[in-house]
């Protein structure tokens, strides 16, 4: 009975962890609560992978009302490989978050903290596993709205303004895929995904389910960051406390692209998206613009945070590149370098919280000759860098192989030379990190510097491993986006 | 000794490499002379064909695989590695050493890679080792050109992957085979192996860094890139007929800049592009025996450019002074490192009964059986000059010509051990062919010893000696500065952009600071949007970001109502 509710359990802990947090008034026993109800979730997401992996696609009917009327909870290989992004993620932060979080926030705010955390937590894998359009748009609004917080509690007040931001912003993506939603559930009567996918084709010719398109492209755009709507990105990675930045870096755009992917060919179909409104080349224009604008703009960042920031935006280019290509190759090389993405960002942002813990600054200015004090952390950011640029042996280059041969066999000699080309403005901006942190003279605050605790640093290893060891034997994860790839075009197919 | 057929041979250095920097003194000398020793002695234990082998993807790699070809570079670098880290112990930073190990190690990973994926891999690793080789002299100039070096072999890396995956893309295939260059995927890696042989038009980042490493870091830099660069050529694209014409240009192009250049290691330096130019034309004619004139030419070409270089080193590290015209009388207290010079200088010139004699003679030899009678011409001719600038140049200008004044010694014991073992290996070749003939990678029927060629080159050296006697008041080395292709990029980019704002403010000759403020340099434009305070990068008030989404809306709006 209890494997048959996974796909349920996975929404349900973190959403009634999230009170406890809040009366446990202790921050430690939050903490503690936290840290449990995230474990579970990571350990209820490999049991979900294996299972789709035997018996394929999961459906959940949510108090037993069977869909298209209640609500279907639906997890592929697609989905499970997300839930797995998200739950690793949530996994690995929370060890790291008690020393950093007792750093970077008042003490009475930290109940708070680890609720919104969870709230984040359970709206992220929620919009994943749901199979119902509107009940996307709950799970949405869950995370954001919980996310817009976490990043006011960064520990300058600067983070106010860029909670401000990412709240109108996120309010109007939302707002887009609401309209969206709206105009499909005009249209057909329906929010079932798959059924709409059914019904869609025989409207599919009304320039209301044009809007609907239009509307939805653009609101997931906002959530995920593409660029030119990248701009509430930068504040709010730099100015949120660091175990935030690394949370929300690694797996909120990432999820957004997942919903867009659903969108495209679950709801709207491959047919419709790609052949009949285009939407590849439109993509395939912003992505390449933004992986080259935010390379070259994080180039010139003196803020380590900010910088890496500006990478996301890039690396999202290369994600959603990868989608535009509409083919298998393509949407599953997308989904490879998603996955790798976020346990780089995952990697570099906890070794930046390490340096932010000891420095209290993430400017590059502070950082001289920071590896003779803090080696391992370095280390680990540096080995993080050689995956981000796509050194070979290390998840990135698996990244690139896939991004660059799928660009060859659908004709694009270009993208391969700008994507192998933008990795060597990766090498700059990672190189100015290592340049000042490696062979710069030390400052006269320096000698005070600790190596960061072992508890911080054995989860930011841990995601360097996975990185390495993805780059080293990559079968496995390929092997989960060919079938998720197959399944999404398969459908889109049909 | 099955055990030790089953190491990668490229695995030992890279393990010394990490764990020179734990040790202390003795125990650092003996790994690094220990292990390429060890590594000599595992590159003949491996077997041939494939002896590894892993899946990578849906690709089957060949990490370790050996035959004729492989053994003998395998062979000459390990020998190298052995060799310059004696010439390096009593000078060289820990760091340098680890650097060079790493080098060496890339360099021998190369030649035993089977695979493409594998040879990127070592490609890069060899790129950045010897970076850190140029860097480890820690001087600003060092920093500079080493920075250069890097940049160019990372174009030179990306040109490679592209091509790579373009190649696999056609063909499902990683393993390295010989290819022709018919492709753009075949062009780009082409291209990428050239970038490493110091091929026009980048050429020159090879006398802009090396002679800016230390003095034992120019000799292991001299070895490894170039020559690993000659192996794939060897193995990837052998016949390619573009590769005689380059070969041919790199030869002249060397021996013109060694001409006119004042500075003893850039000399050397000049003279790795030339010697490395005959062995790509050997390439390009492609018959058995130019390719085994290209192999057996860099087997030789390692050990008396070392060689060379370790005696040019000795002179810098005894006098600390790298300009000809500095230099000058220094037999008189250097008398073995003069030796050894002259040893070099002999081999490099293929003077009979020294290394050079049998292996660059079979480049001609082949071009003529082939009876390309120009190509056979000019590698004559470049042979001439060849023995004008090293052979000549080099030992009478630092050694002889007029008296500096200054009485170094010797250099120590190690460097003049390092110096005398490689003197004994010129020779030795010279006198006994075969040994190295009976590891070439096709069987060999050349003689290199009969009376006509003996002849033939001793007429060639001894007149082209003579010119360079008669020749002497005009060869007096100056104080010069030689520019090259890389003033392209270093002066004529940041000159022109200049020159055009200058134009185009006359123009505008009351908005001329106005105009360079905007346009000024590119970088400066990157900055302008890029830069904290750019448009792109600055912090956007939320109306214009949600004016963007209205825009893009209305983009998608539009698009889709008609």
């Amino acid at each position: 009975m209890l494997i048959s509710d996974l796909p349920v359990l996975q929404v349900v802990i973190p959403l009634a962890a999230a009170p406890v947090c809040l009366l446990l008034r202790n921050p430690r026993h939050a903490w503690a609560c936290a840290l449990i109800a995230s474990w579970l979730v990571l350990a209820i997401a490999l049991m979900l992978v294996q299972r789709v992996h035997a018996v394929g696609t999961l459906s959940y009917a949510i108090g037993a009302w069977v869909a298209p009327w209640g609500i279907e909870y639906r997890i592929d290989m697609a989905g499970a490989l997300m839930v797995l992004v998200v739950a690793i993620i949530g996994a690995l932060v929370m060890p790291f978050a008690r020393r950093s979080i007792e750093h970077e926030i008042l003490e009475k705010c930290t109940g708070l903290f680890y609720t919104c955390y969870l709230l984040c937590l359970c709206g992220l894998l929620g919009m994943v596993v749901t199979g119902d359009a509107f009940n996307l748009f709950v799970f949405l609004e869950i995370s954001s709205l919980s996310s817009y917080v976490l990043i006011s509690l960064g520990s300058r007040r600067r983070a106010l303004t860029a909670a401000y931001q990412y709240l109108i912003m996120g309010t109007i993506g939302a707002t887009f895929i609401l309209i969206g939603v709206g105009l499909l559930y005009m249209m057909t009567g329906t929010l079932n995904m798959v059924d709409l996918s059914q019904r869609l084709p025989e409207v599919a010719n009304t320039r209301t389910i044009m809007a609907a398109f239009a509307f939805v492209t653009v609101g997931v755009s906002i959530k995920l960051a593409l660029f030119p709507l990248h701009q509430w990105l930068p504040n709010a990675y730099t100015d949120a406390p660091s175990v935030v930045s690394a949370f929300i870096a690694a797996t909120a755009t990432k999820v957004g692209v997942y919903v867009l992917l659903r969108f495209f060919f679950t709801v709207f179909g491959m047919q419709f998206s790609f052949d009949a409104m285009h939407v590849g080349e439109i993509l395939m224009l912003l992505a390449v613009a933004g992986i080259l604008i935010a390379s070259l703009v994080a180039v010139f960042q003196d803020n380590v945070k900010r910088m890496l920031a500006y990478s996301s935006v890039a690396q999202i280019g290369y994600i959603i590149l990868g989608i535009s290509m509409a083919s298998a190759a393509g949407v599953s090389a997308g989904m490879i370098h998603l996955f790798n993405h976020a346990m780089i960002k995952g990697a570099l942002f906890l070794a930046i919280g390490c340096i932010f813990l000891r420095l209290g600054s993430a400017e590059l200015r502070d950082m001289h000759g920071l590896a003779r004090h803090m080696p391992w952390t370095m280390a680990a950011f540096v080995a993080g860098g050689l995956s981000l640029i796509g050194i070979p042996l290390t998840s990135g280059f698996i990244s690139k192989w896939y991004l660059a041969s799928a660009a060859l066999s659908g004709g694009y000699w270009p993208l391969v030379v700008l994507i192998l080309a933008s990795s060597l403005i990766g090498l700059i901006y990672m190189w100015r990190v290592v340049e000042v942190a490696y062979f710069h003279v030390p400052g006269t605050m320096m000698h005070k510097v600790r190596e960061a605790p072992a508890v911080m640093l054995i989860p930011t290893w841990l995601l360097i491993g996975i990185n390495l060891y993805v780059g080293m034997d990559a079968s496995l994860i390929t092997d989960i986006t060919r079938q998720g790839a197959e399944i999404l075009i398969g459908e889109a197919l049909q | 000794m099955t055990g030790i057929s089953a190491i990668p041979p490229a695995l030992p250095l890279f393990l010394g490499a990490l764990l020179l920097p734990l040790l202390g003194q003795n125990m650092r000398a003996i790994l690094s002379l220990g292990l390429p020793l060890l590594v000599l002695v595992i590159i003949w234990q491996v077997p041939e064909g494939a002896s590894l082998r892993l899946t990578f993807l849906e690709y089957e790699l060949v990490p370790v695989a050996s035959d004729r070809l492989s053994r003998l570079f395998g062979t000459v670098f390990a020998i190298m590695a052995f060799a310059g880290s004696l010439f390096a112990l009593n000078q060289a930073r820990i760091v340098e050493l680890v650097a060079a190990l790493a080098n060496a190690g890339s360099a021998i990973g190369i030649v035993f890679a089977g695979d493409l994926l594998t040879l990127v891999v070592f490609w890069e690793l060899l790129a950045l080792s010897s970076t850190l080789v140029v860097w480890s002299a820690i001087t600003d100039r060092s920093r500079h050109a080493g920075m250069r070096y890097l940049v160019v072999h990372l174009l030179g890396g990306v040109m490679l992957m592209i091509g790579v995956i373009g190649h696999v893309s056609d063909t499902g295939s990683l393993l390295f085979t010989a290819m022709a260059p018919d492709s753009p995927a075949h062009w780009l890696i082409l291209g990428g192996f050239l970038i490493n042989a110091g091929a026009p038009p980048l050429s020159a980042w090879l006398p802009d860094a090396y002679p800016e490493a230390s003095p034992s870091g120019m000799v292991f830099l001299s070895a490894f890139t170039t020559k690993a660069a000659v192996y794939v050529l060897l193995r990837g694209f052998p016949g390619a007929d573009v590769l005689v014409f380059i070969g041919l240009y790199m030869v002249f192009y060397g021996i013109i800049y060694a001409l006119l250049e004042n500075d003893m290691r850039r000399i050397l330096a000049y003279s790795i592009v030339n010697q490395v130019g005959f062995m790509v034309c050997g390439i390009g004619i492609g018959t058995e025996m130019s390719m085994n004139g290209s192999a057996a030419h860099a087997f030789t070409h390692i050990i008396y450019k070392a060689l060379l270089l370790m005696s040019a080193g000795s002179v810098l590290y005894m006098t600390g002074k790298r300009k000809c015209t500095d230099l000058g009388g220094l037999f008189q207290s250097m008398p073995l490192t003069t030796v050894c010079g002259i040893v070099g200088a002999l081999s490099i010139s293929s003077f009979p009964l020294t290394s050079g004699f049998i292996s660059k003679s079979m480049i001609s030899q082949a071009a003529a059986d082939q009876h390309l009678a120009i190509i056979w011409f000019l590698l004559t001719a470049a042979s001439a000059g060849v023995f004008l600038h090293a052979g000549i140049k080099f030992p009478w200008f630092v050694f002889f010509q007029k008296d500096s004044g200054l009485r170094p010694p010797d250099p120590p014991l190690n460097m003049r051990l390092a110096m005398i073992l490689f003197a004994f290996l010129c020779i030795a070749l010279g006198i006994w062919p075969h040994l190295l003939y009976a590891i070439l990678p096709y069987p060999v029927e050349y003689v290199p010893y009969t009376r006509i060629h003996v002849v033939e080159m001793l007429q060639l050296l001894l007149f082209s000696g003579l010119a360079f006697f008669i020749m002497l008041p005009y060869l007096k080395r100056t104080l010069t500065i030689t520019l090259d292709w890389d003033w392209f990029y270093r002066r004529l980019g940041p000159r022109a952009i200049n020159r055009v704002t200058q134009v185009l403010s006359r123009w505008h000759a009351h908005r001329r600071i106005d105009f360079l403020r905007h346009v000024g340099t590119l970088f400066g434009t990157l900055f302008l949007y890029h830069g904290p305070r750019g448009i792109l990068a600055r912090t956007w008030a939320t109306g214009s970001m949600v004016l963007w989404v209205v825009i893009l809306l209305g983009i998608y709006l539009v698009a889709y109502y008609y």
